[in-house]
């Protein structure tokens, strides 16, 4: 293999394995969006508050990764329905605005209290993946990125059968399209709420964790990843899961490779230009499809 | 009126605000009874949608709220009660306007009409007599709701509310915008549910099919009955042909100026 290929092949996969993370977080984003209407400014935080949680169980609890991972994702769920059932469900009705600032409250109140906990030092979760690679085939992947990439495959694949075939999936589509009709079906629009937000945070903390045993540690700062999953969602168009995770991979992937060939080619272009890249890409694929990648035209809420 | 012990339905005194200040319902007064077939008819904006949503549980994604009065079924007290156990209760209800979901398949669409039921062979059975009853939706089971016609999509909200296994149904304006023949087909359909033994309350516009297959009807005016009579009577009354069904009683042809006067006393009543 030529190693202009082999870096290539090196920065698609590195590509691959920040587009599964945003992917997670922006099919967080979605599912809350579709079925409520809201966009949820948190999910940062509950991202962050999962990685936390993931660290204490492993660290602190010792208990095995996996398991760790598995808790700290309920735990996040519990968390992110339990806001929906006790703040949220006040403000049915009101403006969707009054209930993004919410959102954006519950950010605010969750960095401090992880500062609190967890203080501000870089953490290392302990984890069996560390900094291992295998090779094969003349490329060297990241045993981490390899997990990453094949939980978020795993995961992703479940809540696709789940929402297309299952009972509850169904009356989750079917809020999603019409709340009314939905209503008069006889399907509980409170619980299908507080699932979306249990999802959404589930994914998230599932992002976040993931993200920590990566090379950068765990440090307060680790929500802001949410802000690139952003854009992820709005390429992929706000209202479409399949777009939310094939946002999240394209922006990945330019990411990866805009910071691989950052010398070569961007240098003109200062160093941080990977991280402008997102918004970049959101911006033009709006102007040429408003709706995003795979967004429906009429988005009924706002 | 008939006694509470024979109506799966009685509404008494009802009241209903939007937005805490405009009131829709003033006292109305209702009642279905068991097995039967009753027609609510009233110019646009008398209030029929709303007494159906206040009796479903709907007012409160309207803004709206029942002030006064209460809804009983089956000699249960269900005022204000919420959606979902409205429908498991045993009430189900065809929206004004259809509404289906229409991004999704037309067997989804049954399926979601069944959330509240556990029993799966019972669902089954249910998607068999809706297949049945309604044969153009059984050979399009996989295709997408929103490519049926008016007609198709009218059946579908019916059979929809019908996977729920209702014992009363609610109907708002299922004959609007049909043509002829399907407002016949959604006539002959009405008929069989209730032959089935499901109780039906059937809100139209289209006074003489409801009335034609309706043993009682009621005539809703800015949210009050103003009459309430056997639905052989009604169809014979000559006020109520001239108001609701356009029709003078003769059956004779109205000239273009007797149309417009109808016309005009049509939107003053309303
Ligand atoms: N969500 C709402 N908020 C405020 N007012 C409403 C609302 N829905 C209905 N109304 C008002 O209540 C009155 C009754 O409306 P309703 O829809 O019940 O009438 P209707 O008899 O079903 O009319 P139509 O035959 O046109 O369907 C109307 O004056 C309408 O403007
Ligand atoms: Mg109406």
């Amino acid at each position: 293999m030529s190693p202009e290929l082999t870096a290539f092949l090196t920065n698609c996969f590195a590509g691959l394995a920040l587009g599964s993370t945003y992917a997670l977080v922006a099919l967080g984003f979605v599912v809350i969006y579709k079925s409520t209407g809201v966009i949820n400014f948190a999910q940062g935080g509950l991202l962050a508050l999962g990685a936390y949680l993931g660290y204490t169980f492993s660290e602190n609890l010792a208990l095995a990764f996996g398991l760790s991972i598995l808790f700290a994702c309920l735990a996040a769920a519990f968390v992110g329905a339990g806001f929906e059932r006790i703040v949220l469900r006040r403000m049915v009705g009101q403006p969707p605005f009054a209930v993004i600032m919410i959102t954006i409250g519950l950010l605010f109140i969750i960095e401090p209290v992880l500062t609190a906990v967890w203080g501000f030092d870089n953490l290392q979760v302990p984890n069996p993946w560390n900094i291992q690679t295998v090779e094969a085939g003349g490329l060297v992947f990241g045993v981490r990125d390899l997990w990453t990439i094949g939980i978020t495959i795993a995961v992703v694949t479940a809540f696709f059968l789940f929402f297309r075939f299952s009972g509850f999936g169904l009356a989750m589509r079917a809020t999603a399209f019409d709340p009314e009709a939905a209503l008069a079906q006889g399907i509980s629009a409170k619980k299908v709420y507080a699932v979306s937000w249990a999802i959404a945070a589930a994914l998230a903390a599932l992002a976040g964790i993931t993200l920590a045993a990566g090379p950068g540690g765990l440090s307060p700062s680790i929500g802001f990843i949410a802000l690139a999953a952003f854009p992820a969602m709005i390429l992929g168009g706000m209202d479409s899961p399949a777009g939310a995770v094939l946002g999240g991979i394209v922006i990945g992937l330019a990411e990866a490779l805009t910071r691989g060939y950052q010398d070569q080619l961007f240098s003109w272009a200062g160093d941080n230009v990977s991280i402008i890249v997102p918004y970049l890409l959101m911006i033009v694929i709006l102007l040429i499809r408003p709706y995003g990648l795979l967004g429906t035209k009429d988005v009924r809420r706002i | 009126m008939v006694a509470a012990g024979e109506s799966i339905l009685s509404v008494s005194n009802l009241e209903v605000v939007y937005d805490d200040v405009v009131l829709v319902l003033r006292g109305l007064s209702l009642t279905v009874p068991t097995a039967g077939v009753v027609a609510l008819l009233g110019a646009n904006g008398a209030g029929k949608t709303t007494l159906l949503r206040a009796v479903t549980g709907l007012l409160h994604s309207h803004r709206g709220r029942i002030t006064k009065g209460t809804v009983q079924f089956d000699g249960r007290d269900i005022t204000g009660a919420d959606p979902a156990r409205v429908v498991r209760l045993g009430i189900a209800q065809v929206m004004e306007g259809r509404r289906i979901f229409a991004e999704m398949t037309i067997d989804e669409n049954l399926r979601a009409g069944a959330h509240t039921r556990r029993s799966r062979a019972e669902v089954r059975e249910s998607y068999a007599r809706v297949l049945d009853l309604f044969p153009v939706l059984a050979s399009r089971r996989r295709s997408t709701a929103g490519y049926l016609s008016g007609g198709e999509q009218q059946m579908l909200a019916i059979g929809r509310a019908l996977m729920a296994a209702p014992r009363l149904l609610l109907l708002d304006e299922p004959s609007l915008g049909l043509a002829p023949k399907l407002v016949e087909q959604v006539r002959d359909i009405i008929r069989h549910i209730n032959e089935q033994g499901t109780s039906v309350l059937l809100v139209e516009q289209n006074a003489m099919m409801a009335l034609s297959i309706a043993d009682f009807g009621y005539v809703l005016e800015v949210g009050t009955v103003v009459r309430d009579d056997p639905a052989g009577d009604l169809l014979a009354d000559e006020d109520i042909r001239e108001f609701y069904l356009g029709a003078p009683a003769d059956g004779a042809q109205r000239s273009f100026a007797e149309v417009k006067s109808y016309r005009r006393k049509k939107r003053w009543s309303a």
